[in-house]
């Protein structure tokens, strides 16, 4: 349907839209992407008393790598993800992930840090923050600030996010030199949301996993990383049947709920297919026997 | 609210509420109902536009945010000596029917034949870029072969390529 009326404001740079926020946040919503935002007003689940459009702020568009960390600004599109080929294995991880991400019209529009914002469990981006300790960066009322993903994500669509702060960029850990990546999904259609997701990093080194990250969407409430999995592998040569406990693990540290497609008992079994196939698959690019 | 609209190359004022969809200042203000509009929340992709060239929902974009940009409709595909490539295409593989969500189609692939020109040869790409808007009539066997079609022509390969028999001696 069409979406319920709203005041819209475009301000210019971030300290105008901190002042706005600052006077009308808990009535507010930003609008970056809006690929989001925009279906919640059309199903009239958002009726915000006020808009405030962030695209024409400067600045926010740019994905920068520097000696520790990956910088995606707030306004970087899935699409930019998608075409990444700045020198770091993430963004090898960014280039297959982000295909799984809506469509190439909703990609071209929509932001990784929107997708940070809005939470939804079954986010690919959500899964890939809370893996990579990715700190999301805000700026409000009180100054910046900036929040590990761990203490990020607070459930469905929520995050610790206060209604008068502002989501500037998202800054992601660079993984060690020489560590690769493996992402899997399922799903039931093309266009679906995914069932379960699983993404994997990881280094081998002198035949041994020394760096490992495995991240789980739509395996809880909110995004989840499998350190249980994760402190198996790590030190241990990648063996087969390594691999499918730490699979086995993962899925035990998920917390997935019942939904009419999918019981929990079945997303488990789903979960753990997608991070064996991640960690042989990151394994094998790596070169490991 | 007011906005200047830039709409195939013409300018247009309007003022308009801010929940306005630009898909609704095109069909209802400006009256180019070439533009379909099927669910109204970005999955059929039927009101697909182009925005500075690239394909989006206009469903999902205010008409207050498109200030200032390039908007190109289905209205504006067509050139003076006749239809766009694409649409011919279209028309010779048969790759619509009710032809409701074919602005959308249109649309799509003039944007991503723009931007990848060679499209036709990756087969999974191409099935990715159409797998982006619902067309319930034609199963999608015709529009693939119309997207090949029009890439042929719009590279300036000539459409025959296109419709050599598999298998057949190519010299």
């Amino acid at each position: 349907m069409k979406p319920p009326q709203f005041d819209y404001v475009a301000p210019a740079s971030v300290p105008e839209a901190v002042a706005v926020l600052a006077e009308r946040g808990p009535h507010s919503r930003v609008l970056a992407g809006g690929q989001s935002l925009l279906i919640e007003l059309r199903y009239r689940t958002a009726r915000p008393a006020l808009v405030v459009d962030v695209n024409r702020i400067p600045g926010l568009s740019d994905i920068t790598v520097d000696d520790g960390s990956v910088h995606v600004g707030a306004l970087v599109r899935h699409a930019q993800l998608e075409r990444a080929r700045f020198d770091d294995p993430l963004a090898g991880l960014f280039r297959q992930v982000a295909p799984y991400v809506a469509h190439p019209p909703v990609r071209a529009r929509g932001t990784f840090a929107g997708s940070l914002a809005w939470a939804h469990p079954a986010s690919e981006w959500c899964a890939l923050a809370m893996a990579l300790d990715a700190g999301i960066e805000l700026d409000g009322p009180s100054g910046p600030r900036r929040v590990p993903a761990a203490s990020w994500f607070r459930g469905p669509f929520a995050t610790a996010c206060l209604p008068e702060e502002l989501v500037t960029g998202v800054r992601l850990p660079r993984p060690p030199a020489g560590a690769v990546a493996a992402f899997a999904e399922h799903r039931r259609t093309h266009g679906s949301f995914a069932l379960a997701a699983a993404l994997v990093m990881l280094r081998v080194s002198e035949g041994r996993v020394d760096w490992v990250r495995v991240g789980l969407a739509n395996a809880a409430d909110v995004p989840l990383r499998a350190v249980e999995a994760e402190r198996l592998i790590t030190g241990e040569p990648p063996q087969p049947d390594l691999l499918a406990q730490a699979a086995a693990r993962a899925a035990a540290e998920a917390d997935p709920p019942d939904e009419p497609h999918a019981p929990a008992a079945y997303r488990r079994h789903a979960l753990a297919t997608l991070v064996r196939r991640c960690l042989t698959r990151a394994v094998e690019t790596a070169g490991a026997p | 609210m007011n906005v200047q609209l830039t709409v195939n190359g013409g300018t247009h004022r309007l003022d308009v509420e801010p929940r306005t969809s630009l898909a609704d200042a095109l069909r209802d203000r400006l009256g180019l109902t070439g533009t379909t509009l099927g669910c109204e929340h970005g999955v059929c992709g039927s009101c697909t536009v182009l925005v500075d060239g690239t394909a989006v929902r206009s469903c999902l974009v205010l008409a207050v945010q498109a200030g200032g940009a390039d908007i190109r409709t289905v209205e504006g595909l067509a050139g003076e000596d006749g239809p766009h490539p694409l649409q011919e295409a279209f028309a010779a593989e048969h790759a619509l029917q009710c032809g409701f969500c074919t602005p959308g189609f249109l649309m799509l692939l003039a944007g991503a034949l723009a931007e990848e020109p060679d499209l036709d040869h990756d087969e999974r790409r191409l099935n990715e870029i159409l797998a982006s808007n619902l067309c319930r009539c034609t199963g999608y066997a015709g529009i693939r072969r119309a997207a090949a079609r029009a890439a042929a022509a719009l590279r300036g390969d000539g459409a025959a390529a296109v419709h050599e028999p598999e298998g057949g001696s190519a010299s």
